[in-house]
């Protein structure tokens, strides 16, 4: 085999321009890969420090999972009416586009409420994040999550907006794509939380 | 501008249709719903066993969430999402069972008293 073929069966020898954000979604996939060892990171806190309540009120006293359930199924509501989003806007509608994401917005604050006053409930009785090692695990693990699920929405009407005056161009589409990825990703942290912290908990 | 990224082998433009993302759905309701059920109602007597079925449902739905709401295929990218994704997940099992093993061991070592107690 001559070697300048083998030169040019491995090395990239003749440059070629490459498109505006031709590699941003993988880029943003590294991003919510490292996101997801934080969250690695806080589930193996939690399940280390989930069982030391100091004395203090265990999952089966606090959680309360009717509350959860309606939680969860908000955030599944608004990971598929993103998923219809994402086809209006494949479609090039931007009404539809529009309208789904603006539903999935109003799911989101649901969720972000719910978990608001979940945590405002359960400060209120004295179950702070300063309470037990067990409390202070759950507080950073869920509020890590409820933040990503704020700036998540934050990012959803700085689009609503792009969307709205720029129209679909092929940034806005490279953008929405990649809040689809966080979006979906947050669901996909969630099933970790309802699932080891909440159903364990009260399990335990 | 919308021709330039046709060229180039690595892009990614998943088409996403609706019949995935119902599909995806319906499976994510079910598997949510059974182990809601499962804790609610204790179905099954055996605590462990219930912790066991449910931590299998949650590893099926995540599968289920990265195969229909995002896209998880070895094509896109180049196949550098799933190398990336799949290289990411050993790294958090060796993280959550390593922490396990050594905190754990650490605590029966170390702290000959039954763990409720001590807080």
């Amino acid at each position: 085999m001559a070697s300048t073929n083998l030169t040019e069966q491995y090395y990239d020898l003749h440059e070629h321009a490459h498109p505006d954000g031709y590699s941003t979604t993988l880029g943003f996939w590294i991003y919510l890969m490292s996101d997801c060892l934080i969250f690695g990171m806080l589930f193996a806190t939690f399940a280390v420090l989930g069982g030391n309540y100091a004395g203090g009120p265990a999952p089966k006293d606090l959680f309360d999972l009717p509350l959860v359930a309606l939680n969860t199924s908000l955030l599944l509501f608004s990971s598929i009416t993103y998923g219809f989003a994402m086809i209006a806007m494949q479609n090039g509608s931007k009404k539809g586009l529009i309208g789904w994401l603006i539903l999935t917005l109003c799911f989101g604050l649901g969720f972000l409420s719910i978990e608001l006053y979940e945590f405002h409930h359960l400060i209120e009785e004295g179950a702070g994040p300063q309470r037990s090692a067990f409390l202070s695990a759950f507080f950073t693990l869920v509020g890590t999550h409820g933040l990503h699920v704020t700036f998540g929405s934050i990012w959803l009407v700085t689009l609503l907006f792009q969307v709205g005056k720029h129209g679909l161009t092929e940034a806005n589409k490279r953008r929405l794509s990649c809040l689809s990825l966080f979006w979906h990703f947050l669901d996909v942290v969630w099933i970790g939380v309802f699932t080891f912290v909440y159903l364990m908990g009260v399990l335990r | 501008m919308a021709d330039h990224s046709h060229g180039h082998g690595h892009e990614s433009a998943f088409h996403a249709t609706t019949k995935d993302y119902v599909i995806g759905f319906v499976l994510s309701v079910i598997l949510t719903a059974i182990p809601f059920w499962l804790v609610m109602s204790g179905a099954i007597a055996d605590k462990s066993t219930t912790a066991i079925v449910i931590t299998a449902f949650a590893a099926v739905q995540v599968v289920v969430h990265m195969i229909y709401f995002l896209h998880m295929n070895g094509k896109i990218e180049g196949g550098w999402n799933l190398m990336a994704a799949l290289f990411t997940i050993l790294l958090v099992a060796i993280i959550l069972s390593g922490t396990l093993w050594v905190m754990f061991h650490l605590n029966a070592n170390m702290m000959p008293v039954k763990m409720d107690g001590m807080g």
